[in-house]
């Protein structure tokens, strides 16, 4: 019997009410992350992947928006927990980093305040204390100058410095799960390069599980152990990193990767037309209960059109929601 | 083509010479464009952001030439200075032999008409308040371009067509359409006044991978059916590698390095190109890849390093590379970079030692 | 073609929440902005109430009758009479012509000449630092303070009161207008339509002037609300109206000096003027969200 998974969603639903209707924003997902393991959680905008994001923290209003199902993390199930006893667990056992360090710093604190005041909030640090873990925190981030740097104020630093206090304060209490929503897509690529070298310089000295939300193939294919294909609010795939890049089972997922040019493809002479998938993302004001992509599938047939594919084993570890995806030999 | 560059300005002689037929279509020669930085009580000018300085490249008939860098190089001010969007500091930006940075306001507009912009934001760049024909008709109305209004009509049609779009779109509003229908919108206003060059300015950047491609694949197709030259501006060296022929890279208001496309990827012949090429994160699990990671960030254009601008930043920087700026030089058969290490001896030089980053 | 050897179907998945009856036409325009239709419907029928005054069982409010000077409101005389035997009933509802007109008036003199003077400046760099230290030193006189001054220069008529208000708005107007010009010059649409070859005059009145619309309707019902209130000030200090006409202002007034005995007075004036301040406020609220773009891109 394997351990328990650090963070188990089941059949998450988040809702959101709109004047002109439902928008089932994340609809039926469900996956697990173990401890120390990083997944990322793949697709374009509006497939729900940020909303996913935002429901495991309980970070989303309510009203307009309604969450369903069951988040469970150490076996708690989260969803059911008071605000307080949430507010115990936001950065503290999981913490999050955004896309844009600057709108998630506050900007009249100093940069040390803030990595101290999660601190003192949840570990019950002195003001003292706070600010050396801070400093060593800064450290560990590799800010050069740390003991200057937690003086400063937010506006004073580069893009990527910023992103590097936001991981230093993610990291500040020890968080077992660290949800990561496009870290690295508001920065340059030098600084990107970075940032993901941090991220998985630290990874192996913190051992917190990472949950990597991008549109990015490319940050997916050096971060991420295992990933989550989302489309129009739904898994549609999920593998293991090399089996899915390798193997593509789901044809949003063919698709996806025919649709980015690889660097260096002029110099092996694999150059292709680039893949288009035709046609847009449905709305998600309707229920749709056939399968979601079959609105743009080169593949789909009326069973398509008829009936929604359930998530099944393709091969070992590899799962895809599509009527025709081959199934491979697996050990019975 | 030559695509030998030169770092010293010329005269005017570019205005002179008569149709050559190898004359390029667009040829810039040490741009500078600095921005005044205002500041007291009484709004004096306290110092200057050096945004573009100097910049020279030129653009052949039908071909794409790309300008790749990171956010503050400067790229997107040199895609502006040759709309013509504000007058530049120095330089001069010479369109098919007409040198059009003086060019008065009223001798401007058939120069207009040449050279066209899509820009990154399919949201900004699209009027709310005006409907996709009347976005469209706007360049040929003002370029005289239609004989009448069946022409006129003609003419949308064969845009909308151009773009892929239904004809009977162009009724609607623009907030009726999604991110990449907006974007070929763009396209089709650029289109509509029949230029010579257009200019992209990171017009895929902002886009989804799977819209982003339709994009590409449009713009290609344009490109070879209409054989426009293109200005494309990005930071996204996988699409500027899938669709240049030639890449310039510039690194905070200066070309670093000119080459053909195969050329810079296989042979990066200036420290900071290789840095960018090996950041790229390449969706490819497990590809094994030298990657050097460049410390620090790049300093501010207000006052920028001497020397090489990129000596704060690059891995092999010596003495010389403190004091000296380093011009741009050939390197190999029509690639130029501007890096001393490339005086060295060939055994000597890190840059050809080590190779590509890319496999 | 595959055929799938067995077809597995996904669960169902339930509805989580009530559906929202998506309604259009009228009813869905009221449930989508409820301040808008709130304010406007108050507004309306205060305005339906300065029209139609004759028909409302009204009487002169102007005809004196000292024989039934400060009657308490009763079946007879709704708002009770003033000190001189008028009618407060009729008197508030003629008042409100004063208010509306006032209001409305200044809010569009006010919002065309701010326009105007914004979009000058927006556009014309030389002209912009002249033109706004005027307006800042204009601003930095209260408002009222101003009007005041203005009042003291000429005939009191409602005119000229709308002309007092207007001068102190106006500047407020024009800061608004110049800030959205200056952000809509960098839009890249008009880059683009530089690059197009549009004019400069044809840029104005095609790609700024008409984004610059809501913003300003926005600010027109702000204007209005503050106009008819700086009105009634005016008239309360003797300083407005001319005290012949029934404006609000006008009937607090005349009341002041009875309060504290006949305090329906001023009461019934006071709140005719609070209901109408706040449907004004209300509607600017909801049109600010109905009409800023950024809010309905996100629905």
């Amino acid at each position: 019997m394997p351990e328990a998974p650090l963070l188990e969603v089941d059949n998450l639903q988040t809702h959101f009410r709109t004047p002109d209707g439902i928008n089932r924003a994340v609809d039926g997902l469900s996956f697990h992350v173990n401890a120390g393991e990083t997944v990322a959680i793949v697709g374009e905008s509006g497939c729900g992947k940020s909303v996913t994001s935002m429901s495991i923290l309980r970070l989303l209003p309510e009203p307009p928006g309604k969450i369903a199902g069951a988040i469970r993390f150490q076996g708690r199930d989260l969803l059911k927990l008071s605000d307080k006893e949430m507010r115990g667990i936001r950065g503290n056992d999981i913490s999050m980093i955004f896309q844009e360090p600057m709108t998630s710093l506050n900007p009249v604190l100093t940069v040390g305040r803030q990595i101290g005041e999660t601190l003192r909030l949840h570990q019950g640090l002195s003001k003292a204390q706070a600010e050396a873990k801070a400093v060593e925190m800064l450290k560990l981030v590799g800010i050069p100058a740390p003991e200057r740097r937690v003086k400063e104020y937010p506006h004073q630093l580069s893009g990527g410095m910023r992103q590097r206090v936001m991981i230093a304060m993610a990291l500040a209490c020890n968080p077992k799960l660290l949800i990561a929503d496009e870290p690295t897509t508001a920065l340059d690529v030098t600084i990107q390069a970075q940032i993901l070298d941090l991220m998985r310089d630290l990874k192996h000295r913190v051992g917190a599980a990472i949950v990597l939300i991008t549109h990015d193939l490319g940050v997916v294919a050096e971060v991420a152990e295992r990933v989550i294909v989302m489309y129009a609010g739904r898994k549609v795939e999920e593998a293991p990193v090399r089996e899915l890049f390798a193997n593509p089972k789901h044809p949003y997922t063919q698709g996806l990767l025919g649709a980015v040019p690889k660097l260096g493809s002029s110099l092996t002479g694999e150059e292709t037309r680039l893949a288009e998938i035709p046609g847009l993302v449905p709305s998600l004001k309707q229920r749709i209960d056939y399968c979601v992509f079959a609105g743009r599938c080169p593949k789909a047939t009326d069973l398509c059109r008829k009936v929604d594919p359930a998530l099944e084993a393709k091969a070992p570890n590899h799962t895809a929601a599509c009527h025709y995806a081959e199934k491979e030999l697996m050990a019975a | 083509m030559s695509a030998t560059l030169s770092t010293t300005p010329t005269t005017d002689s570019a205005v002179s010479h008569g149709s050559t037929p190898g004359r390029p279509l667009l040829q810039v020669d040490d741009l500078k464009k600095h921005f005044p930085l205002r500041g007291g009580l009484l709004g004096g000018v306290t110092g200057h952001v050096y945004a573009v300085d100097g910049v020279s490249f030129e653009i052949a008939k039908g071909e794409t030439l790309s300008l790749v860098g990171e956010s503050g190089c400067g790229k997107s001010t040199v895609g502006k200075a040759v709309l013509r969007l504000f007058d530049i500091t120095s330089g001069q930006v010479v369109l098919d032999g007409t040198r059009i940075d003086t060019l008065p306001n009223s001798s401007l507009k058939p120069m207009r008409r040449r050279v066209q912009v899509v820009f990154q934001d399919p949201f900004s760049s699209l009027n709310p308040r005006m409907r996709v024909r009347d976005i469209l008709a706007e360049p040929i109305r003002n370029f005289g371009l239609a004989k009448d209004r069946a022409d006129l009509d003609r003419r949308l049609n064969e845009v909308m067509d151009t773009v892929r779009l239904p004809r009977d779109a162009i009724t609607r509003w623009p907030h009726e359409f999604s991110g990449g229908q907006r974007q070929r919108i763009g396209i089709a206003r650029a289109l509509a006044a029949e230029p010579d060059l257009i200019i992209c300015d990171e017009a895929v950047s902002a886009l989804d991978v799977s819209v982003k491609a339709q994009i590409v694949n449009l713009l290609q197709d344009l490109q070879r059916k209409l054989g426009l030259a293109l200005l494309f501006i990005s930071h996204d060296l996988a699409i500027v590698e899938h669709m240049t022929h030639r890449v310039a890279v510039m690194y905070l208001g200066k070309i670093v390095e000119v080459a053909p496309r195969r050329s810079l990827f296989a042979a990066p012949r200036h420290p900071y190109t290789q840095a960018l090429l090996s950041a790229v994160p390449v969706p490819q699990p497990g590809a094994a890849r030298k990657r050097i990671v460049l410390q620090g960030d790049v300093p501010s254009p207000i006052n920028p390093p001497s020397g090489c601008r990129f000596h704060t930043r690059c891995p092999y920087v010596f003495d010389r590379c403190r004091v000296e700026e380093p011009l741009l030089k050939l390197a190999l058969p029509a690639h130029t970079a501007a890096c001393h290490l490339n005086d060295l001896p060939p055994e000597q030089n890190p840059l050809i030692r080590d190779g590509t980053p890319l496999h | 073609m595959l055929q799938p050897a067995d077809v597995a179907v996904a669960a169902p998945l339930p509805d989580i929440m009530p559906p929202v009856k998506a309604r259009r036409g009228f009813l869905g325009f009221l449930r989508r902005n409820p301040t808008v239709a709130v304010g406007g419907g108050l507004l309306l029928l205060i305005i339906a109430m300065a029209v139609l005054a004759p028909l409302l069982w009204t009487v002169d409010p102007t005809a004196l009758a000292p024989a039934r000077r400060t009657r308490e409101p009763s079946a007879m005389y709704w708002f009770g009479t003033d000190m001189l035997g008028r009618d407060v009933y009729s008197r508030v509802v003629y008042g409100a012509r004063v208010s509306l007109i006032v209001g409305f008036a200044v809010a569009f003199f006010s919002s065309v000449i701010g326009l105007a003077i914004g979009l000058f400046s927006g556009f014309i760099r030389w002209a912009d630092a002249i033109i706004m230290r005027i307006m800042d030193g204009l601003m930095s006189i209260p408002a009222i303070l101003l009007a005041i001054a203005l009042m003291a220069l000429t005939r009191g008529s409602v005119g000229n009161v709308i002309l007092a208000i207007t001068v102190a708005e106006v500047p407020r107007v024009s800061r608004l207008v110049r800030g959205v010009v200056l952000s809509l010059r960098e839009q890249p649409y008009v880059d683009a339509a530089v690059a197009s070859g549009t004019g400069t005059f044809r840029i104005v009145l095609r790609h700024i002037l008409p984004n610059t619309l809501a913003p300003i309707i926005v600010q027109a019902t702000y204007i209005c609300a503050s106009a008819m209130i700086a009105e009634s000030i005016l008239s309360f200090i003797g300083a407005g109206t001319p005290p012949i006409i029934p404006s609000w202002g006008n009937i607090m007034a005349e009341g002041r000096a009875l309060w504290q005995v006949k305090p329906y007075i001023v009461f019934f004036p006071a709140i005719f003027l609070s209901l109408t301040v706040l449907a004004v406020n209300l509607l600017g609220d909801g049109l600010r969200d109905w009409l800023d773009p950024r809010m309905a891109k996100k629905v």
